[in-house]
């Protein structure tokens, strides 16, 4: 469903402070994955997400959306099938907008947009009822501005305005690492909940190990742009964080270098 | 604003004609008002293109009009071709990648030459030919009341027209475009598009406030447009302080509000005497420079007395 078939990605190609982003990344992610997405710092993670999204275009390779070559299409055309969450909770939703106008934008992704009523009437009660499963009392807010709520709140709403649609692909960049520990539970829980009622296919990175083995069905390991370890199944229901670190000395000969991971 | 008769009159005291002229300038200069707020405020975007447009204005509704065309159509063109130069500078922002400050600088002095060859001349005189004025003062009211009447009309239905679009799906991404890109991006919009649009409406309703004017004052002149850009941001501030810009709706009046009480300030100004001290119209951009600047510093100063 989607594939990413031999991307090569330099940044600042060139120049002295040139960086091989992806090298030669494969990857293809069948309907109903749910990835987890870990490598140490600079592995190319996040750049394997914009690289979907369409923030750039590789330098080579081609990636694919339901059998459609979509290497050259702009991001705001791909966001017809992808929703997005990211790691800085207010990129998700606009500050000076109220919560029921952020949903109406969301609630029109990918679709032509005329010049009717931007918030409908007849929506807000179906806006309530979503805001309602969050349980943070969103629900009763839905005229304030989203510049008035925590960043919590703000990631929440954004989970619900990246899936309102059905997303193809659902990517979730490190989108509880700018939380403190109790709120970043509570929205990987919400995470977990709407992917599986969904059935969402979803790319998580993370950069905590356990929730890398707890969530989703399948776990890719990056190092230096390349997918260095695929497992998925009860081959990932078995795995442990030694088993992880092991298995990448094995394949790299080192030692894992972000200690940030290691902690994780 | 090189030429602006009615507040040119210098008296002791504010008059009462000085009082409708403030008005009348504070209501026609209102709608290149609401175009600064739609670029500065709700798109993000510094747009100094307007110096051009609303001469630009001026230039093809007088030109239209010496050409027999009916006033009111003239406003109609004025505003597409304000529209249109609004579009250039979007474009070399958006897919040139210029620098807005810069591409907007780049349009307005290309403009300047522009505006020359429309008119065929530095300026144009409407005298003896029929203005949307006419229309309004053979109903019979007194001239000095009929113009701020009919310009307060035209920034009514302005301001009701901009506050409509900006509760429709597009005006939302408008509004969302100036917040924040990476997220009106995610959900599906072309924000190029959207800034494209969004500069050109600006200079349209400043092209139709610059063919107002012309149409007010009996003539089109190149250099109408220098320091409107600063005028039209002070009026904006002043609205934002006095009035408040809680919601679009209170923004957009506040901006028209903004641009009476800025042109009444100007007025007061001019008919201030401290002895043998007065200040002449060629000070008014001064005046207004130190206004912008002491209404974008009040805030920054605000907070640090507070500490």
């Amino acid at each position: 469903m989607l594939v990413l078939d031999n991307i090569t990605k330099y940044f600042n190609r060139g120049t002295i402070n040139e960086v091989l982003a992806l090298n030669n990344l494969n990857l293809t992610v069948n309907e109903g994955d749910f990835i987890t997405v870990i490598g140490s710092n600079g592995a190319g993670k996040s750049t394997t997400l914009t690289c979907v999204a369409g923030g750039f275009k590789p330098d080579t390779g081609a990636i694919r959306i339901n059998n459609e070559d979509i290497t050259d299409w702009p991001e705001y055309r791909r966001a017809a099938f992808i929703g997005r969450v990211f790691q800085d909770p207010l990129k998700g939703t606009c500050a000076s907008a109220s919560i029921e106008q952020n949903m109406a934008l969301a609630l029109k992704r990918g679709k032509p947009r005329g010049l009717s009523k931007g918030v409908k009437d007849k929506d807000r009660p179906w806006f309530r009822e979503q805001l309602a499963t969050l349980g943070l009392g969103l629900e009763n807010r839905l005229k304030d501005t989203a510049g008035l709520l925590s960043g919590g709140q703000r990631q929440a709403l954004t989970m619900l305005m990246a899936t309102m649609v059905r997303p193809d692909i659902l990517l979730l960049d490190e989108h509880t690492a700018a939380l403190d520990p109790k709120t970043a539970n509570q929205i990987l829980e919400l995470t977990h909940t709407i992917v599986e009622t969904q059935h969402l296919t979803t790319l998580m990175v993370t950069h905590n190990m356990h929730q890398a083995l707890t969530f989703g069905n399948r776990l890719i390991m990056l190092d230096r742009g390349e997918v260095i370890l695929d497992v998925a199944g009860e081959e990932k229901k078995n795995l442990t964080v030694d088993n992880l670190l092991q298995r990448f000395y094995a394949l790299r000969g080192e030692a894992m270098g972000s200690d940030r991971l290691l902690l994780g | 604003m090189a030429t602006c008769p009615r507040s040119a009159i210098r008296e002791q005291n504010m008059t009462w004609y000085a009082f409708y002229g403030a008005l009348e300038q504070g209501f026609v200069y209102g709608l290149l008002v609401l175009g600064v707020y739609l670029t500065f405020r709700v798109l993000d975007f510094p747009d100094l293109t307007v110096d051009g447009s609303l001469p630009l204005g001026a230039a093809v509704s007088s030109v239209a009009i010496t050409a027999g065309i009916n006033p009111y159509l003239s406003l109609l063109m004025a505003m597409g071709a304000g529209f249109l130069a609004g579009m250039v500078t979007g474009i070399l922002n958006t897919k040139f990648k210029i620098l807005h400050l810069l591409a907007s600088i780049l349009t307005m002095i290309a403009l300047y030459s522009i505006n020359i060859r429309i008119m065929g001349k530095p300026n144009l005189t409407l005298l003896g030919t029929d203005t949307v004025l006419d229309s309004v003062s053979n109903l019979g009211l007194p001239p000095h009341m009929s113009a701020p009447l009919l310009f307060a009309c035209f920034c009514a239905v302005a301001v009701v027209a901009l506050v409509w679009f900006l509760h429709t799906e597009l005006g939302l991404t408008l509004l969302a475009t100036g917040d924040n890109a990476q997220m009106i991006t995610a959900q599906g919009v072309n924000t190029h598009t959207v800034i494209i649009f969004g500069v050109g409406l600006s200079n349209a309703l400043a092209a139709l406030s610059g063919a107002l004017v012309a149409q007010n004052q009996g003539a089109a002149d190149v250099n109408m447009g220098v320091g409107t850009i600063v005028a039209g941001l002070a009026s904006v501030i002043v609205g934002e302080t006095l009035f408040g810009c809680r919601s679009v709706a209170r923004a957009m009046i506040a901006a028209i509000l903004g641009s009476v009480a800025y042109r009444l300030a100007i007025a007061l100004a001019l008919g201030l005497k401290l002895g043998s001290f007065s200040f002449t119209p060629s000070d008014l951009n001064l005046i207004t420079a130190i206004l912008v600047i002491a209404a974008l510093v009040s805030p920054q100063l605000k907070s640090r007395f507070r500490k």
